[in-house]
């Protein structure tokens, strides 16, 4: 499904390399996660394969379905099947909610050939997705993320995705500013969403989300790379010790 | 008076050289050669003028307008045309009866400026001309007095309870080098209720004045639209003037148009009045040049009212906005509320936005507050909504649209809103094509 392979990525403003190489393979159908300290690049990674501006890939590649996404419009990749659940949700005021993802999912459903969902079906499929997530209707009355709490913001992230039904859903810090119970929606959301043909990029620091969400692989970043790679017990391990002795390995 | 410069006097009498004296019984006459005589003591707007430093009013001088394109909306919906209204035609600012509905509605009277200045005795005789002259200081409105002066036709309406619909003057352009020029005057008698609706591009070149007085306890909504023939020039006047607990509300959204100078004028005489103004537009030099104006003084002259101007502006492709706002809150007005908001988007580098916002306070108890930004798109904003699927022009038009949101909020009837929200949105589609 996703391939990066030994990709380099500079800010464009100035001279600095923020990944040093990144390898990466997620096959169909696969959860993986990505765990690293603060600042080892996880985000960036997330921002470059969704064509963000403001970083110049120096070096490698990253292909979606063999299809090059970083010759791609941010707009095509999305088309393509690429999602982000951004670590900071972004809040659009005067634009409301349902025009949002309304435009959203028939502008992928244009780019893809199909026709366009008509009112009466897309308020049904909001609600239905909506009620799981426990998003009122004065949530999605309101203009996109305004005025919602950090929990709000990740469970209207994932709204989003199960509205789109991506192919490559790459979650980065959904469980921060999660409650409880939050948590356990979310992840249920997620799962739901599990299967043969979508695969799953979990960029998470706390183990307790892969508890509910099991990964089938954990990876480590740091410093621009992934540095370790392994099943879900890694996740424990980070959990339990931190990343110091993974990181004495490689320094 | 200070005297006229000579460039002004030649100005004025090539202008005045192309222009006739209209028919009319004595009031009518009388109020048109005072108008012409205040103009005489102004002249015509200068380059140099400190109140048209953003707007160079040469073509609005000229003799003769330049030739302007009629616009082919291909065949749009008309506007306002799902809101119920009583239509009132004016083809190159001449009335069309057979186009027009009858000028009969229960609680108003509607009549042609033409009949109405024909009596000998009428209504209007105390507003027609007498408005605009009041707000002739401290600032002078030349085009404002030449339409007064020169305007053979408009409409003039008394309104004596709450009209059962919406009046709407549609103005449409026919000859490339027509040059209209209309007055219309509306009295609000006291508790009275009309909505007004104007829209359409009107001719080449276009001087309106409109004339409003809003009695005590009345409530007079204004909402217009300004489109959307590219090389259109208009200089308009709304002079108000506001009763007790009355409230006055207009809004203009503006489309295209080589240049457009709107020009509100209220005066708050009365305590617990209502004055918002606001006006939403959007301009594309890249085919044709976009040149517009928004020029607003507000005088608090009573107490305890509020006054609102919300004025946004999105410009593009060597697009030019300007915004001069003044607020002017007269000795004893206290407990004044005013409010001046002024900001534009700017989607290049090569569009402008003058601003000169103004508070001018001589009372201590009051609350007085003005900003005006000038701002790009919201990358953050725009990557969001890319990142979703949605197509960057696409992105780029919701971002414009939430933008001009709050100014179209001050349309306080939603169909109307809805109808104005719903045309922006279509008139984006079919630029993006
Ligand atoms: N636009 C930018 N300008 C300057 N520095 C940047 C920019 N984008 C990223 N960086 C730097 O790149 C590094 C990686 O940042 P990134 O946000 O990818 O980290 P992360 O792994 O997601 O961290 P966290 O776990 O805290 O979310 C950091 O040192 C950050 O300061
Ligand atoms: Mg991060």
């Amino acid at each position: 499904m996703l391939k990066i392979n030994n990709l380099h990525v500079k800010l464009e403003e100035e001279d600095k390399e923020i990944l040093k190489g990144v390898d990466l393979e997620v096959p169909a159908g696969k959860v993986h996660a990505i765990m690293g300290p603060n600042g080892s690049g996880k985000s960036t990674l997330s921002y470059v394969l969704s064509g963000r501006d403001g970083y110049e890939v120096t070096q490698g590649t990253a292909t979606l379905d063999g299809q090059d996404l970083l010759a791609m419009e941010t707009e095509e990749r999305a088309a393509a099947g690429l999602f982000l659940a951004l670590q900071y949700p972004v809040e659009i005021p005067g634009v409301g909610n349902m025009t949002f993802l309304r435009t959203a999912l028939n502008a992928q459903r244009k780019a893809r050939g199909e026709e366009e969902i008509s009112a009466a079906d897309f308020l049904k499929l909001v609600r239905e997705k909506a009620k799981a997530l426990k998003i009122d209707a004065d949530m999605l009355k309101r203009p996109v993320n305004v005025g919602f709490s950090g929990g709000e913001k990740k469970r209207n992230e994932i709204l989003q995705m199960a509205l789109l039904e991506p192919k490559m859903c790459i979650l980065d810090e959904t469980d921060s500013g999660l409650d409880v119970d939050a948590m356990k929606l979310v992840s249920e959301g997620v799962n739901a969403l599990r299967s043969e043909g979508r695969s799953f990029l979990v960029i998470t620091h706390y183990q307790r989300l892969l508890d509910h969400i099991v990964p089938d692989v954990v990876h480590i970043m740091a410093n621009g790379r992934i540095i370790k790679t392994g099943g879900p017990d890694l996740a424990l391990e980070v959990e339990h010790n931190g990343y110091a002795d993974i990181l004495a390995e490689f320094a | 008076m200070a005297a006229v410069a000579k460039p002004k006097i030649d100005a004025l009498s090539a202008r005045l050289s192309a222009l006739a004296t209209p028919e009319g019984g004595t009031w009518a006459s009388a109020a048109r050669h005072a108008a012409r005589a205040r103009l005489e003591a102004m002249g015509l707007p200068g380059p140099r003028d400190e109140y048209w430093r953003f707007t160079r009013p040469a073509s609005l001088n000229a003799p003769a307008p330049q030739p302007a394109a009629v616009f082919d909306d291909g065949g749009e919906a008309p506007v306002f045309g799902e809101v119920d209204r009583l239509k009132i035609v004016f083809v190159d600012g001449v009335f069309d009866a057979a186009a027009s509905d009858p000028l009969e509605m229960a609680g108003i009277e509607i009549e042609r400026l033409a009949e109405a200045a024909a009596t000998d005795i009428h209504w209007a005789r105390d507003l027609f001309g007498v408005l605009e002259a009041r707000g002739q200081d401290p600032v002078e409105r030349p085009f404002a007095a030449l339409n007064t002066a020169f305007a053979a036709d408009g409409v003039v309406i008394r309104v004596t309870g709450t009209a059962a619909r919406p009046v709407n003057l549609i103005y449409r352009h026919g000859s490339e080098t027509s040059d209209a020029i209309l007055h219309h005057v509306v009295k609000l008698e006291e508790g009275a209720d009309l909505t007004l609706l104007e829209n359409g591009p009107a001719a080449a070149r276009f001087n309106k004045v409109l004339e409003v007085d809003v009695a005590d306890g009345a409530a007079f909504h204004h909402v217009r639209t300004q489109g959307r023939d590219h090389e259109r020039q208009a200089a308009t006047h709304i002079f108000a003037r506001l009763g007790t607990k009355s409230t006055f509300k207009s809004f203009t959204l503006t489309v295209n148009g080589r240049l457009t100078r709107n020009e509100t004028v209220v005066e708050m005489l009365g305590d617990d009045a209502v004055a918002h103004v606001a006006g939403a537009a959007m301009g594309d030099g890249a085919q044709d040049p976009f040149h517009h104006d928004d020029t607003v003084f507000v005088t608090h002259d009573a107490v305890n009212c509020e006054s609102r101007q919300v004025f946004k502006k999105v410009l593009r492709n060597g697009a030019v906005g300007a915004f001069q706002g003044k607020i002017l809150v007269k000795p004893g007005a206290q407990k004044t509320d005013g409010y001046q908001k002024s900001q534009s988007l700017l989607l290049d580098e090569d569009s402008t936005f003058l601003v000169k916002p103004e508070l001018e306070i001589y009372a201590d108890d009051v609350a007085c507050s003005h900003g005006s930004t000038s701002g790009a798109i919201d990358e953050e904003a725009l990557f969001y909504l890319r990142s979703r699927g949605v197509p960057e022009a696409i992105a780029t038009d919701l971002l414009v649209l939430a933008f001009l949101a709050d100014a179209i909020a001050e349309i306080e009837d939603e169909a109307i809103a809805a109808d104005i929200t719903g045309r922006l949105d279509g008139w984006l589609q079919r630029r993006r094509g």
